[in-house]
């Protein structure tokens, strides 16, 4: 069954829909909204987004596919995306995403077992004056080295 | 001279506010265009000033602006890129986290010169937070009568919106963050027709970058005298450089175009970390070809760059130290932009990946003799040969790295 937007949503949808003179145009603030709601964009989902903007569901497929902050399965609680990019990297990055990797006990991609955390490694994300950085969630995390993970990861319910 | 066109308020607390705004002297540019100047009088300014893009390609504004056919019976759309996607770049994000007042008012500014009463900002998608700070300074600016209908009883109307990218390197090139903004994947346009004659939903449009657009109300305040006073006669202004990697101060600068690449490093940004040697710099934004550390005795300008053989692109400068392998830099610079490369054109889709490989197999202690040529050959295969520029992007750092530091990448081959 196709998954119902909440009445909240449905009214900042058709606010959002207004600003385009195209309805497809607010494909991806919709996709932000339903990914929102509904923990992902997966097959039930589009069909959902692709009927409210009058497209067909292989229109918003293929968007969903293009975009990496899209995701087909729902991820953990926290989403840590580490930037792997050059000035992070010069910083120790790559240390510390193997630190990640073995703090949490699992891979790039996966989520641990109790749906807590999510771990990926991601491109520059414009915070290279606190580099090595992350992102948890929308959140930024700077400056970082093993302890100040600790300490951020601790504070985590 | 030393002015602050852009970070003036950026230590002002609450600026982002539109009472801390306005008893800053906030929006006497837009009361000055709207009341004051007629729309061909603020272009003849813009032009005069020698603003120049500061998302990298560096375009003259106003020449743009002037693309944009007049009589034709579409609406015209402004489009901003807030993308920001660049490695090593976070200059956007201060000016619209610190100051989005100064961005709102050159936005209004370029609409009424060009006739657009539809604009949209595309940020990335990452910036969520900055999103909601700019729909908030929107809203603030809706009430006070500087957005909306009727703008301070000009009879122009301007209506302002926030669109969300979602994580694509791309879409920062002009026509995929048109495509993008349709709703679609953003697969670069192929160029003519050019955005200033059919750009958004087929229409005329302007794409300008955040901290171009940032420097208008200055100029109409100012003068375009002024303008290249402050910075150079061809190339007006300030930029605000980013430094990050090795250096002790990382941050935002705002200096005059054409400030010694040297000094920014090593007066600004405090120099290098301590017990660390100055190895390379990134001058642009890692598409800028690679500058070794005696290169650096360079003015920061567009045109002293393209001499240099390299670009001041978005004025982002990574500062790589003696202990980073250039290997490891390489190895970052490709595994960019094959995750990046939109997959249309086949040299950028392939090549990319290709040297990716390649390089992956010379950092693991597998390379072969013939590595390194084949890099520069299928660097060179994309180079211009590409719809867009990301092939250029890619294949411009990776020819100066494997170029100039050829002797230290032959030494990771095996024997």
């Amino acid at each position: 069954m196709s998954p119902e937007f909440s009445e909240q949503t449905k009214k900042k949808l058709q606010e959002i829909i207004a600003r385009y003179p195209q309805k497809r145009a607010a494909l991806l603030p919709v996709l932000h909204l339903a990914q929102r709601e509904f923990g992902r964009i997966s097959f039930e989902e589009e069909k959902a987004v692709a009927s409210l903007l009058e497209i067909k569901p292989i229109e918003v497929r293929e968007v969903v596919t293009f975009y990496s902050m899209f995701m087909r399965e729902p991820v953990g609680k926290y989403h840590i995306q580490v930037c792997s990019n050059l000035s992070c990297a010069i910083l120790g990055a790559e240390n510390l995403i193997d630190y990640l990797k073995e703090k949490l006990g699992i891979g790039l991609g996966e989520t641990t077992a109790d749906q807590k955390f999510t771990l990926t490694t991601v491109e520059c994300l414009g915070a290279c004056e606190y580099a090595p950085c992350m992102m948890i969630n929308f959140d930024y995390y700077g400056n970082l080295d093993q302890s100040k993970i600790d300490e951020i990861l601790d504070k985590l319910e | 001279m030393n002015e602050k066109i852009l970070s003036k308020l950026f230590d002002v607390e609450q600026a982002h506010k539109i009472d801390v705004y306005l008893e800053k002297k906030g929006y006497q540019a837009v009361r000055k265009a709207v009341e004051k100047m007629t729309p061909e009088l603020i272009l003849e300014e813009v032009k005069n000033a020698s603003l120049r893009g500061r998302g990298g390609a560096g375009f003259p504004a106003g020449v743009k602006w002037g693309f944009v056919p007049k009589g034709v019976d579409k609406p015209k759309y402004l489009c901003v890129n807030a993308d920001e996607g660049e490695p090593g770049t976070f200059k956007d994000k201060y000016i619209m986290s610190y100051n989005p007042h100064l961005l709102i008012e050159g936005i209004i500014i370029t609409s009424y010169c060009v006739g657009i009463h539809k604009a949209y900002i595309y940020i990335r998608g990452e910036y969520e937070n900055i999103a909601l700070r700019l729909e908030e300074a929107i809203a603030e600016a809706e009430d006070k009568g500087y957005l909306g209908k009727n703008i301070l009883n000009s009879g122009f109307d301007l209506d302002l919106f926030v669109h969300r990218g979602a994580g694509a390197y791309v879409c920062g090139e002009e026509t995929a963050l048109l495509e993008s903004l349709e709703g679609k994947r953003g697969n670069p346009r192929l160029k003519p027709p050019f955005p200033a004659s059919i750009g958004l939903f087929n229409c005329p449009t302007v794409i300008n970058n955040v901290e171009t657009l940032s420097n208008v109300p200055s100029i109409i305040l100012n003068g375009a005298d002024w303008f290249c006073q402050v910075g150079l006669p061809k190339d007006g202004g300030t930029r605000i450089f980013g430094v990050s990697g090795m250096v002790k101060k990382p941050g935002v600068y705002e200096l005059p175009i054409g400030s010694s690449l040297k000094e920014i490093i090593f007066d600004h940004a405090g120099g290098m970390k301590e017990g660390k040697e100055l190895k390379a710099v990134i001058p642009g934004g890692m598409s800028a070809p690679v500058l070794t550390a005696d290169e650096i005795d360079i003015k920061m300008d567009f045109d002293s760059l393209v001499e240099a053989k390299s670009m001041l692109g978005s004025a982002a400068i990574i500062v790589i130290d003696t202990d980073t392998s250039m290997i490891d830099v390489l190895r970052l610079v490709t595994k960019f932009y094959a995750h990046e490369s939109c997959g249309q054109c086949t040299p950028c889709r392939i090549g990319n990946n290709w040297i990716r490989k390649t390089v992956n197999r010379i950092a693991s202690g597998e390379g072969r003799k013939e590595d390194l040529d084949n890099i520069i050959r299928l660097a060179n295969n994309i180079l211009g040969k590409t719809l867009c520029p990301l092939g250029d992007a890619a294949a411009m750092p990776i020819i100066s790295i494997v170029q100039k530091f050829r002797q230290e990448l032959e030494s990771y081959m095996r024997n």
